[in-house]
Formats: structure tokens, sequence, C-alpha cells
């Protein structure tokens, strides 16, 4: 996939790359589905065949293959479709964990500044529903497809043996089902898109109006005229709809005129070959009505062309952060860092922006000594969190960081993280139990270790009253956990991991002030050996710093 | 899942005329399959047992070619009604949640995210067509097709249609069964399958806290393990729950099958004729086909299903019922809050706790306090758009002082005039946008107004596009600020009417403060900027309610301390 042209570079194509593991499933599974189908065409065949013959009242004894034969495809029908959706499904989810690992490896290299996905979360949950739908290309595009060539081909041969002409009707009626009505499908959900898509925009651009302003527009009294407006948008809308409707069974009705002509052809053809003797009688019927029942193979791809194109945008934004560059590089020749006794943080005119050279903040320089923590202060929305997140490499900065003495820019982001550790803002709490939450930051910590430093937090009380302490699960996103919990667990994390600096951003945001005294002493008692930047707009957090800077210069307090 | 909603009928009109047209052309098609049954029994019988050629089998051929001729403009039909009703029927649903949704009021608005609503009412609704164009004709063909191809059966054949008439109510009886038996095993499973389905989503979301702790790479291997666990668990439920579709396969090609061989059977023994025996045949399995294809269609209505329901369940948010009957109190107007405790219905937490207050008539108050304060919560109190918990907001009028909660929020909002942080704005003129605020206001006021604004004439002719876009942030607020000044209300709230404005704004901001105290009128005004605090005649000063036991204002003249480090 180096160029980046071509099919093969296509959005589809690179995710349906990952499957390649599980092609021969898939394979498998197209051809369960196609001896399901078969067995219908099978059934129709040999029933037709049979009820010929039998007319004939030979002996029942010539009659035995054809009724066993019937049977079996009354049976193999549902067995088969069974086994073929249980192998489809079983392939899909096979490649699911493939590309999840592949968009997940991307991510531990771009989070969070090289993808829009981290900007809020209705953006992250698109992006896992994103790759969960990848699993619709393989089961309702892929196989819908390998089941339609081959019961196509298989219908056509067998139509073959008897009448060549009516086998080639049948063909070109399976090659408009299978391309030319998918295709209108297509040109037709294109051309309503067009028309339909700018009175959708209409629509929803007045809807946003009213919700967003709904408080103004009720207090105005003028809730109607935005009603009346939207309606008028929404008048609109329905006429393109509808005008957009009169197309929309164009491309079913050519089916039914497809099947029609292939059944209409194999008469014609059919009975030409009998009345020459080219065919015999008894297996005209067979010729006549394989067309009806082959055709159901194609019948599913319209619906498999719509998905196709939900899928494409899916395939595209997965492509998007497959392909996303690192907007923090590590260098090239990355250097290692030590982390000697004396520790020392030297920022000189830090900027950082979640975009490479657009800055929202900076240049900010600070100077962090062991035991002598420094605030860092400004309003919200002035980025203390951007300089944060540009400190420990998660997103583009510009400036010098150096650790005694040593340029932190010359290390790997993952060094940089060694040597700064954070206390996130908005810490992200894992589905998991209090104890593993805080323990991800460094796995040897004892159950004991993690007590003890959430009860310094503050935490005791709360601990106390959980079901069962430590051991007590957070829920999803930690929802059972309040603002100013999540944040004391965070900083926990940040405590108990080794790095020789601290950040902690906005500490005691959601505690009230005798709690955040407590959270303020224990992060200060703690980091007495290490260097710690409280990053804040609260002047109480201020008092326990030696020296403050409030996003110009650095003074004293 | 049922199958059919009531309620959509209910709410969606078109719903109604398509259902009917579609059981017509439903019934139609299923005569098509007859004919064409019929028809192509004959061609076969003639040409296979009675010699017959080209010549003679050409009308009965050419009769054949007008059925399906029929039958793809039936089912064009049947898609462009389809598609039709479906954007009426998504049409009347948009209006009547919208319509309700503005009832339901500006709480409930913002209790949705951000775009909620506008997504749901505008894409969101488009999984009604596969519902529509799909799924509902499916279903009624599933019901017409095949007692009109029994009936036809019946009359052609007794065993037949016996076969028939057996398993065809057998199918949803042992897909109902099925269902049943396999409930309890699923829904176990699929408690196990949401923690695991969940898992991907919480790594990827927590990954910037794994990058931190530099544990990011080593949860690949994880991925994988839960893949492989949510994959097994998966193909468990599936096993299970793919077995009403092989009930419905089985019986239904089953049952085609037992039908041809006891016709062959009888054939040979001469009981029946060939041309019958062909007609049953091609009838049998087209009795079977629509049941099919509703479990096929099944995924895609599910889909549309849920995005109705999400709809339905807005419109049957029933209204707060509001014991309020009498007017607003007329003339100036001041207001006391006495005790008032507020509290989001989503949250355990106050915002406003015991609170009292006084806004005298014809002052200008000024509302501070850090972020979180509960100053814009104020605010919904004062606008009726939230109730207190507890304590009561006192309205005094010239003559009569009655609670807020009394009034009928129309008449009260008429007595209000509300620069809120962002003003709405709608495409068309800043002069249209700035007569919202009155809408029968003659062109002299409105260009008055503008004036007091600082908006210059030019301005007013500019035009908005449908986004509001064309303006800026500080134009946008001027903008808001004439609208008030048209009001001229006895009441006038403004919420931080200085944000992000310039100096020079912020001075045509000072001027209209000063013009409305010289009406007389009463002003709640929430204020970061010193420069505006210091135009007030009084101050209500308000702390975050978690860090004290009881908010008490803090009341005083021209001047506060300014909390720390907040500039």
């Amino acid at each position: 996939m180096t160029a980046n042209r071509g099919w093969r570079s296509r959005p589809v194509f690179r995710v349906m790359a990952t499957a390649r593991p599980v092609r021969g499933r898939l394979l498998l599974a197209g051809l369960l589905g196609a001896l399901a189908i078969g067995s219908s065409v099978g059934l129709l065949a040999t029933s037709a065949f049979l009820i010929s013959k039998a007319s004939q009242q030979p002996p029942i004894l010539y009659l035995s293959v054809a009724i066993v034969l019937v049977r079996a495809f009354g049976i193999g029908r549902g067995v088969f479709r069974y086994a073929e959706r249980l192998t489809g499904h079983d392939a899909a989810f096979r490649s699911l964990t493939d590309l999840r690992l592949a968009v997940f490896d991307r991510l531990t290299v771009v989070a969070p500044a090289g993808t829009s996905a981290y900007r809020s979360g209705d953006l992250l949950n698109r992006l896992v529903a994103d790759v969960d739908a990848v699993v619709d290309l393989y089961l309702r595009v892929a196989l819908p497809y390998i089941v339609a060539i081959v019961v196509g081909i298989g219908s056509v041969l067998l139509v073959t043996i008897f009448v060549p002409a009516a086998a080639l009707a049948l063909a070109a009626a399976l090659l408009v089902g299978a391309l030319i009505v998918p295709a209108l499908t297509l040109r037709r959900l294109d051309r309503s898109q067009r028309k339909v898509a700018p009175a959708m925009a209409r629509l929803t651009a007045e809807t946003v109006t009213l919700a967003d302003g709904s408080a103004e527009v009720i207090a105005l009294g003028q809730q109607q005229r935005f009603l009346d407006r939207i309606a008028a948008a929404d008048q609109e809308l329905t006429q393109a709809a509808a005008v957009a409707a009169r197309s929309s069974g164009v491309g079913s009705a050519l089916g039914v005129l497809a099947q029609g002509g292939a059944i209409v052809a194999a008469i014609v053809f059919g009975t030409q070959a009998v009345t020459s003797g080219a065919l015999d009688g008894v297996n005209l019927a067979l010729v006549i009505l394989v067309p009806l029942a082959a055709y159901e193979a194609v019948q599913v791809l319209p619906a498999a062309i719509v998905t196709l194109l939900r899928v494409r945008e899916s395939a595209r934004r997965i492509t998007a952060v497959l392909d996303a560059p690192n907007p923090v590089p590590d260098p090239v020749n990355p250097v290692s860092i030590d982390a000697p006794g004396a520790v020392d943080l030297q920022v000189t005119a830090l900027s950082a922006g979640w975009k490479l050279d657009d800055w929202v903040v900076g240049p900010v320089s600070l100077d962090v000594r062991p035991g002598r923590p420094v605030a860092l202060v400004g309003p919200s929305g002035s980025g203390k969190s951007t300089v944060a997140a540009g400190l420990t490499r998660l997103c583009p900065s510009q400036g010098k960081v150096f650790f005694s003495d040593q340029d932190l820019s010359r290390a790997t982001g993952d060094d940089v993280r060694r040597i700064i550790g954070l206390a996130e803002q908005n810490p992200h709490l894992f589905d998991s139990t209090v104890a593993e939450n805080v323990r991800l930051a460094r796995r040897s910590a004892t159950d004991e270790e993690i007590h003890e430093i959430l009860v310094e937090l503050g935490l005791g009380p709360w601990l106390a009253a959980l079901p069962d302490g430590l051991q007590t699960p957070v829920g999803r996103f930690g929802r059972a956990v309040s603002g100013g919990q999540r944040q004391r667990l965070a900083l926990a994390r940040v405590l108990l991991s080794e790095t020789p600096i601290v950040v902690a951003d906005e500490p005691t945001e959601y505690l009230d002030a005798s709690s955040a005294d407590v959270v303020m002493r224990a992060l200060t008692r703690r980091c007495r050996h290490r260097g710690l930047l409280i990053i804040t707009h609260r002047a109480a957090d201020v008092a326990w710093c030696e020296s403050s800077v409030s996003l110009g210069g650095q003074i004293s307090v | 899942m049922r199958p059919l909603d009531p309620r959509l009928i209910k709410w969606a009109q078109a719903t109604r005329l398509f259902l009917i047209l579609s059981v017509i052309l439903g019934a139609a098609t299923a005569v098509t399959i007859v004919i064409q049954a019929a028809l192509l029994a004959r061609i076969i019988t003639d040409v296979f047992q009675r010699g017959a050629d080209l010549a003679s089998i050409g009308q009965l051929t050419a009769g054949l070619a007008a059925v399906f001729a029929i039958r793809a403009l039936l089912s064009y039909l049947q898609d462009w009604i389809a598609f039709r009703s479906s954007a009426q029927a998504k049409s009347q649903l948009r209006m009547a949640v919208l319509d309700h949704a503005v009832k339901l009021g500006p709480q409930f608005l913002d209790s949705r995210s951000t775009g909620g609503i506008a997504q749901l009412t505008g894409r969101g609704i488009d999984a009604l067509d596969a519902y529509f164009a799909r799924y509902l004709p499916q279903l009624l063909l599933a019901v017409v097709v095949p007692i009109v191809l029994g009936a036809v059966i019946l009359s052609q054949d007794l065993l037949a249609a016996a076969i028939v008439a057996f398993t065809l109510p057998l199918i949803p009886l042992f897909m109902v069964l099925v269902g049943w038996y396999t409930q309890g095993k699923v829904d176990r499973q699929w408690r196990t399958l949401a923690v695991l389905s969940g898992y991907f989503l919480d790594v990827v979301a927590g990954l910037p806290t794994l990058k931190v702790f530099g544990r990011a790479k080593a949860q690949a291997a994880n991925i994988r393990q839960v893949g492989d666990r949510y994959r097994k668990a998966t193909m468990r439920v599936l096993r299970v729950s793919f077995l009403s579709s092989l009930v419905l396969e089985l019986l239904a090609t089953l049952s085609v099958a037992i039908v041809a061989v006891s016709i062959g059977l009888r054939l040979v023994g001469g009981s029946m004729d060939l041309q019958t025996a062909l007609f049953v045949l091609i009838l049998a399995p087209e009795a079977y086909l629509p049941l099919r294809m509703v479990g096929a269609q099944y995924h895609a209505a599910a889909e549309g299903i849920s995005a109705a329901g999400e709809l339905l369940d807005i419109l049957e948010t029933p209204l707060v019922e509001s014991a309020a009957i009498g007017g607003a109190p007329a003339g100036p107007l001041a207001l006391d809050l006495v005790d008032v405790s507020c509290r989001y219905p989503d949250r355990d937490v106050e915002v406003l706790k015991k609170l009292s207050c006084s806004f005298p008539v014809g002052q200008v108050t000024a509302v501070t306090g850090p972020s979180g304060s509960g100053k814009s919560t104020l605010l919904q109190l004062v606008l009726s758009f939230m109730q207190p918990t507890a304590g009561v907001v006192e309205v005094t009028g010239e003559q009569r002082s009655r609670s807020l909660s009394d009034i009928d929020s129309e008449a009260w909002l008429d007595q209000i005039a509300w620069l809120p942080q962002e003003p709405v704005m709608l495409a068309g003129s800043v002069f249209s946008n700035i007569r919202l605020g009155a809408p029968n206001a003659d062109t002299e006021s409105v260009e008055r107004v503008a004036y007091q604004a600082g908006l210059t004439p030019d301005v007013l002719q500019q035009v908005l596009s449908d986004t509001g876009a064309g303006v800026s942030a500080g134009q946008r607020r001027r903008i808001g600020l004439a609208r008030v000044l048209l009001r001229s209300k006895p009441l006038v709230l403004l919420d931080e009417p200085s944000a992000s404005l310039d100096s020079h704004t912020e001075q045509v901001v000072a001027d209209v403060i000063a013009e409305l105290r010289a009406e007389g009128r009463t002003v709640v005004m929430v204020a970061h900027r010193p420069a505006l605090i210091t135009l007030a005649d009084h101050i209500v000063h308000l702390e975050p309610v978690e860090q004290i036991s009881e908010q008490v204002a803090v009341s005083g003249a021209g001047q506060v301390p300014l909390p720390g480090l907040r500039p």
C-alpha cells in the first residue's frame, strides 16, 4: 500500500486488507451461502423435473433419486444458511479484532493531538462505531456478492446443459440484477442526495438555531415564528424527497423485468428446442423455472450497495486515523535521559498548541525544583492545560525544556513522560476497580500503598463507604465517581508513579475549601523530593507554592 | 420490538394512507403471482404434453410478458408510494416533535446533547426510510399474499393447501417459541457482551491517560485477548439466536419439498394432472417468500424503529402542568428571592442554596461570583425556566406582590427584556433580527435602538446566513442589546453584557445601562468586568455552594473585593 493511487489505496480496500488472515473463512461462508440459495434453485429444478417425469407415470423407482434430491434441497436451504451466517460472523469478528488493533496502534502514536477524535466524546464514540461498522462490509457486502457470483455461474451452467440460448438470457438478466440495478440504486441515492441535501442543510441550520437559542426565543415569545421557518424548510425537504421518490422504484421494476425477460426467453428458446427435438420435453419445466429461483441471489445486491456507501464513510474515517501524521514525532536519533539525584526542570519560552505552529498558549518560562512547588496561574480558557500537554509531549510545542541540563527535545515522548508525570484535568477512569485504576501508574504498587495515598488525599471516608473498598468497580467511564473523587484518583496515580517531575492540572477543581487544603497538603508533602507544578486558577492553591507564573513571567509569592 | 408501533400511526397520519395503499398493492401483487403461475403451468403443459409449438403458445407468452410488466409497475408504485409516504411521515413526526420540544422548554432542549434534537429530527429520522420502504410493505405482503395464494391452492389441491395451511402458521409460532426458549440464554450472554464490547471504547477513550503512564503499548495484547473473548461470546449468542431463522428457512423450504413430492406421487398415480401440479408447485414457494423476506428486512427496520422510538418518547414526555393562572403585576417591578434553593434535575448537588437577595425597582444590580456559583441559574430562575426546589421569588409591582410561581409564564416573559450570552440570530437582515425583540416596532424605533447599541445604519441591511454567520461576536451582542432596548420592558436581564467586547463597545454597554436606569427599569446584570460592576447601584456576590454551608449574598454598593487571582 505504498502508492497513494489506485483502488488498493481506497479506504474500503485498505480496511478490507485487514481481513486477509480470514480470507479462507470468508470464502467458506460465501460457499455455504451459495449452497443455501443453490438449494432453492435445486429444489425448484428437481421438483420441476420430478413432476414432469411423474406425469409420464413411470415406475416409482425411476423417481426415487429425484425425490431424495428434492427433500435434501428442502433441508439444505435452512442448514446451509445457518452455517453460512455462523461462519461469516466468526470470520468478520476475527477480522474486527485485527482492525481494532491496527487503529489502536496508530492511535497510541497520534492521540490525542493528531486526530480530531479526542476533541469530543461524540467523535470518539463514532470512531469506535466506525470500526464496528466494518463487520457489515464482510457480512452485507462481500458475502452477498460472493454468493451471487457462485449461484449465478452455477445456474447458468445448469441451464446451458439443456438450452444454451436460454442460459445466455439468464446470464444477461443476472448481470442486470447484479450490476445495473445496484448502479441505478447508487445513482438514485446520489441524485436524491444532491436534491435533498441542501434542503436538509437548511432544515438542520434552522433547527439548530431554534434549539440553541430556545431560551431567548421563548423569552421573546417568538416560538411560532421559528417553528414556521422550520416548517417551511421541512416543506422544501419533503417536496424534494417526494420528487426523489419518483425514481426510487426504477431499480426494483427493472429487476422484475429482467427476471421476466429471462423466463420468457427460456420459454421461447425452450419451446423451440422441444419442437426441434434438441430438448426432451421432460426438462422444459426445469429450464423455465430455474430463472425464477436463481434471481434471488441478486435481489439483495442493491441493499448491499447501500451498505457499501455507508461503510465507505466509516472506512474513510478509519483510514484518516491510520494515515494521521504524528503531530509530535520523536527525534530521529533520540538520546536517553538520566534521572540523577538532584532534579530540576527548566522551561524557557514554551509555546504549545494542538496543531504545529498554531500556538494557543505561551511563551511560558518556569523553573521547577524539588520540594519547591510552582503554580501556573491563568483564567479558564487561557490554555493552561495545553502547557501541561506540551510538557508531556501530548501536543506540539516549541521552546526549551531542560531536565537537569539535558535537552528533553532530544528524547522520545515515552522517555519524556517517564520524567514528567501528569494528573490530567479530565482523567479517564477505566471500567475496572478503584485499585486497578490507580495501579496503572505503577504495577508493583500494593493495595496498602494505594490506600495510604488515597486516605492522605482525603478519600478515606469515601473508600470506607464503598461496598468493596478499593476493589469496588468504578463503572463505565467512572460514572459512579464524582468529579472531585476522580481528580484525586488521578493525583494518586501521578503520586504513585516515580516520575521526578509532577504536573497537576487543576488538582482542587470540584473541591470545597477544606478538601482542597487536604489535597494541596498531601501533594506538597509527597513531592518534597520531586519537582511539582500546580496548574490552577484558585488563589488558595497558589499559597501552597513557592512561586507562581501567570502565563507571562515567574513571580515570587 | 413491536413490528408496528401504533403511536407511529397516531403521530404520522401519512402512515395510515400508506398502509391502506400497501394492502391494495399487496393484494394486486398476489393476484399477478397467481396469474403468472397459471400461465407458466399452462405453457409448460401445452408444450411438453400437448406438443404445442412456439406459434401456438405465442398469446400465452405475450400474456406472461404483460404480467411481468404489471409486476414491474406494481413494484415501482410500491417503492414510490413508500418513499413518498416516508417523507411525509418523517415531516409530520419532525414537526410534531419540534412543536412539543419547544413546549417542553429550554431546560428540556438543553438536556439533550449538542445538536441532539437537530440530528434526531434531521438525519436521524432518515432511518425510517428502510422501515417504510422495505419492512412495512413486506410485513403486509406477508399477511396478504399467503392468504390469497392459500385460497388459490385450496381451489386446486386440498392436500397441498393443507400442507401450506399447516406449516405457514407454524413459522411465526416456532419463531416465537424458539425466541422464548433462547431469550434467557441470549440475555445472559448480552450482558457479558456489553462489558466486552465497551472495552475497546474504554481503552481508546483512556488512551491519553495510558500514554501519560507509559501503558498504551501494553494494551494491544489485551485488546486481542478481549476481542477473542468477545468473538467467542458473540458466537455463543448467535448460535442460539440464528436458530429462529433456521426454523423459518427449514419450514419454508421443507414444506415446498413435501408439496412437490406429494404432487409427484399423485401424478404417478394418475390422480392429478400436470398443469395443476405445476401451478401448485410454482405457487407454493411464493406463499412463503414474503415471510422469509420479513426476516431479511428486520435489521434495517430495527434501526428505523429505534429512531422513531426516540422521537415518540419525546412526544410522550408530559408537559409540566402549571398551576400558575395569574397575570404579571403591572408597572415597574422589584424582585426578592427568599431562601431560594435550586438544583438541576439530573444532579444531586444544589446550585443555589438558601439564597436571599433583592433586586430593587429602578436600580441596577450586578450579580458577581466565580464560575459555578450559580449566576446563570439565578437568571434561569428569574426567567421562570427553572423552578426553585425551595423558597420563593417574590415579584412586586405597583400595587401588589405575588410569587413568581403563581404567574403565567408567558405573561411574565412579556415583562422581561433579556440579553443572553449568545443572542439568537436568524437568517435575514440585521434589521429584522433587531425587530425580533418587538415584531410590531416601526422602522424609526429600530433605527434608534440600533444607534444606541452602536450599530451603524449600513450594518442594518447586512444579511445573515442560515447559520447566523456574517456578524462578529461583538456585533451579535450589540444586536442583542438593541433588541433589549426595543423591547422596553420593566425588567431587564443582562448576562455578561460586555464579555468578548472591546473597550469601545464596553462604553456603549455602559451608556445603554445608564439609559436603562434613566428610564427607570429594574436591571439585573451578571458581570465580571470592574468597569461594569462600578456602574451598579447594588451588588449581589455569589460563592459556589460547595464552599459554604449557606449562600448569603454579599450585597454592597459600588465596590466589592474581587476574588483573588481572577482577572
